[in-house]
């Protein structure tokens, strides 16, 4: 948790919030590895089906659209990376970057937000009918 | 602490598990946009979305989604180890979980290297 320590040391003032904050993105981070893990599982297994029945346009979509089923599952695995991705990022920038102001946060947040209806719109552009 | 002592710190199983898992999950996030913006190319039918395979036939762009399939799977085990690590009670198994996550990857990047 070094986002918490250098919290404390570089602004004391709403150290308490910012640990919160900490806190939770570390929750949210393993909490949406763990459905990850059973949505990366599901999308290889559905990358080597794909290849192995066929990689054309024509075939793709005739498998996927209209499927509400599998429209919603990736809507769920898009949601979880929406929230891993840009939190592992937020680190990286922190540790190796050290950029940690809050500036890092909006630029986070923004591109947690992209990830978001990116994903939902790609989702939707294969899988509804 | 000398530029020698940092290598040796640095230069073991766990460290390179924690560098594979961070620049797997780094090129991961690159390529997203990217696989989110073809897949919506669907919107504009199916002809849109042949063009764009038709690119992805070239042997270049098939060993880069190899890569990122075992880059995928390497993301995965590496990070199911480090929940089992925090998660689970310790049972002084940590080599033993690298070794069986970097089998795991490696199995599921050949696997679609493969069938292609």
């Amino acid at each position: 948790m070094n986002g918490v320590e250098q919290g404390f040391a570089a602004k004391p003032m709403g150290a308490d919030a910012r640990a919160k904050i900490e806190t939770w993105l570390w929750i949210a981070q393993r909490a949406s590895a763990a459905l990850l893990a059973l949505c990366v599982l599901v999308h290889l297994a559905t990358i080597i089906y794909a290849v192995r029945h066929g990689l054309s346009g024509a075939a793709i979509l005739g498998r996927t659209r209209g499927n509400d089923a599998w429209l919603a599952f990736y809507s769920l695995y898009v949601f979880a990376i929406a929230v891993h991705a840009p939190i592992g990022l937020r680190t990286l920038c922190q540790e190796w970057l050290g950029w940690r102001d809050a500036s890092l946060n909006w630029v986070i947040g923004a591109i947690a937000l992209a990830l978001f209806i990116f994903g939902l719109r790609a989702g939707w552009a294969v899988f509804a009918s | 602490m000398s530029m020698k002592n940092d290598y040796r710190a640095r230069n073991h199983p766990a460290w390179w598990a924690f560098l594979v898992h961070r620049l797997s999950g780094l090129a991961l996030s690159f390529f997203l946009p990217f696989h989110f913006l073809a897949l919506g190319q669907a919107l504009q039918g199916e002809a849109r979305l042949n063009t764009l395979l038709r690119w992805t036939e070239q042997p270049l762009v098939k060993f880069s989604e190899t890569m990122l399939v075992l880059l995928l799977a390497a993301h995965l085990t590496g990070g199911l180890r480090l929940l089992a690590l925090e998660f689970l009670p310790w049972r002084g198994w940590q080599k033993s979980l690298l070794a069986l996550a970097a089998g795991a990857a490696l199995a599921a990047g050949l696997a679609f290297a493969l069938v292609l």
